[in-house]
């Protein structure tokens, strides 16, 4: 009896020996930021593992909008969840559409959009960023939120397009035969079989281009310049501008802007994990 | 009675199947649906690479390019960037995937915990990173101060040291993605296989050699083509981080294009991309490959 639980103990001890660190390297960033946040401007700096006198104090000037970096901060959340979410209405409605033409009616030259969709999803993003800023500018987007809009479905439509047909390709065909049979046409297909049973995989997409776009720096730091018209990320980079930046307010609006997502992420994460790995894991 | 019963209706699909595909109804509508990407796809991916391409067509472009040594060294810090850090993630993630499969509750918890890094955005986790090695007032500089009463290194100002933290950054980043990619990968092998070499007798390390690393080795190479891939298009870990510097000194391909757009020579910031584009499109070509079965 003695024997194997004086081993067990030294399996887990050394399970601990890796867990520890993996929890300090992981946090370590993260609690960070919280501590900045919660700590007053003056003892900020002092390397404590906990302030003296934690304070909202942070919180609150940043969301009355007290200092000079953070006057559009409402404004600039707005504009974040608003290309968030338009970016992800139209990419979930660009690639269902295309994924249901290709994989279900077979249009001709499908698998030909398919691959070129995937050659772009391969293109790493910040090699577009230069030419995409000129092709902005050429029709006129620049500083409208629409440019950013569109960069961020160009970006995130070629991966949704993959990710749909590839659990559109698992539903069985005698469904669409069965519903022909019964006299229904493309687009009854469309809303009554196939939306329904795609529902899992359209959420793990939707959220995918949503985050994306929410979490996009440089796009938006090159497509819109005006401070009413920037995402939250923008303006966060503004804070580098000058040596003296308040970072105490810099690390609260970071924790304000990095919550949303998180928490999506872990709302979704079933579906997220089994959605966005598939692709990944099927090689 | 079943058989006769099932006849006409297998009848019935033969007669559709070539029917649909030759009934015009579904080919519109197929046309029509496919139609918003396909203009997505010409307006803004065809257009700005036929764009770029026009750009960077003067040769001149390219010599002003090799005789810039910001342009050598971007290129060398990238190359160092992919290979030593790619490399470095990798291993860890396939040696965190073999600790994370342990059934244990707390095993679990920490999982969760350790995909945040993933879930939030880069942004104001870079700029706690940066702020953490400032020199002077950054937490890690005075721990080091406080436990050694010497001065901590000037981490992103010297060159080699602020390319490594942005290395560290990027792992620290996109480490959970992988690890949680190998995870399923090891997931996916059949528990038999370990069985059967317990019974053999074999050691931990045989049953790595010989059940897991076969079966995971497509994937792990997979994942290193493709996070190379990612990693080329990687702006935030760097330019957050170093900016760029000190001296233009920590650029990489992905920073490299903001600072010719910012020094007004477009031309120059396409041809560092062209100048990239015979090692990166073999590996895009290697994930076509993979992925358009």
């Amino acid at each position: 009896m003695k024997l194997p639980s004086l081993r067990a103990v030294g399996t887990e001890a050394k399970l601990m020996l890796i867990g520890i660190p993996v929890l300090i390297w992981t946090l370590l960033p993260l609690y960070h930021l919280f501590l900045f946040a919660i700590s007053p401007k003056e003892s900020a700096f002092a390397g404590k593992l906990w302030p003296d006198h934690p304070t909202l104090h942070n919180f609150a000037v940043v969301l009355k909008q007290e200092h000079y970096y953070l006057s559009h901060f409402w404004q600039q959340l707005w504009n974040s969840l608003l290309i968030a979410v338009a970016t992800g209405v139209l990419t979930l409605l660009v690639a269902t559409c295309a994924a249901f033409a290709i994989s279900r009616l077979k249009v001709k030259g499908g698998r030909l959009v398919m691959n070129l969709a995937l050659f772009t999803y391969f293109i790493p993003a910040a090699f577009l960023a230069v030419p995409m800023y000129r092709t902005m500018g050429s029709y006129g987007l620049l500083n409208s939120q629409w440019a950013l809009i569109l960069a961020m479905v160009t970006i995130a439509a070629p991966y949704s397009i993959w990710v749909l047909k590839q659990s559109s390709d698992q539903l069985p065909v005698e469904l669409d035969e069965a519903a022909i049979m019964d006299g229904a046409s493309p687009m009854q297909l469309f809303w009554l079989v196939y939306i329904p049973l795609m529902a899992p995989a359209l959420v793990a997409v939707g959220t995918y281009a949503l985050l994306l776009a929410w979490n996009e720096y440089l796009y938006a730091f090159l497509l819109l310049s005006k401070d009413t018209a920037v995402t939250l990320p923008v303006g966060l980079g503004n804070f580098l501008a000058a040596d003296d930046s308040p970072w105490e307010l810099l690390m609260t609006t970071g924790l304000i802007y990095a919550l949303p997502p998180a928490a999506i992420y872990y709302t979704f994460k079933r579906y997220m994990v089994s959605g966005l790995t598939a692709g990944a894991v099927k090689s | 009675m079943s058989s006769t019963l099932a006849l006409p209706e297998q009848g019935g699909t033969v007669q559709v199947r070539p029917a649909w595909n030759r009934l015009t109804p579904w080919q519109t509508w197929g046309l029509i649906l496919i139609v918003p990407y396909v203009l997505i796809f010409l307006l803004f991916v065809v257009y700005p690479v036929g764009y770029g391409f026009w750009i960077a067509r003067h040769p001149h472009s390219y010599e002003q390019l090799v005789e810039d040594p910001i342009f050598v060294r971007s290129a060398i810090n990238t190359l160092v960037f992919l290979v030593v850090g790619i490399n470095i993630k990798m291993a860890i993630a396939l040696m965190l995937s073999g600790f994370f499969v342990q059934a244990r509750s707390w095993i679990k918890w920490l999982s969760v915990i350790f995909i945040l890094p993933w879930a939030v955005p880069s942004i104001p986790t870079i700029l706690s990173l940066r702020f953490m090695l400032n020199p002077e007032w950054g937490v890690i500089n005075s721990l080091i101060f406080r436990l050694t009463g010497e001065d901590g290194p000037n981490w992103l100002n010297d060159p080699t040291i602020a390319l490594s933290m942005a290395i560290v950054v990027h792992i620290w980043k996109s480490l959970p993605f992988w690890t949680l990619i190998l995870i399923a990968g090891r997931l996916a092998i059949p528990g038999e296989l370990y069985e059967s070499a317990s019974v053999d007798g074999a050691t931990n390390m045989q049953k790595f050699r010989y059940v897991t690393w076969p079966s995971l080795r497509t994937l792990y190479l997979t994942s290193t083509i493709l996070s190379m891939i990612w990693t080329l298009g990687d702006f935030n870990s760097v330019y957050l981080l170093t900016g760029g510097g000190p001296a233009d000194l920590t650029h990489v391909l992905a920073t490299l294009g903001i600072r010719y757009l910012r020094l007004d020579q477009v031309d120059l910031s396409m041809a560092a991309i062209v100048c990239a584009l015979p090692f990166v499109l073999p590996l895009v070509y290697f994930m076509m490959r993979r992925l358009a079965k």
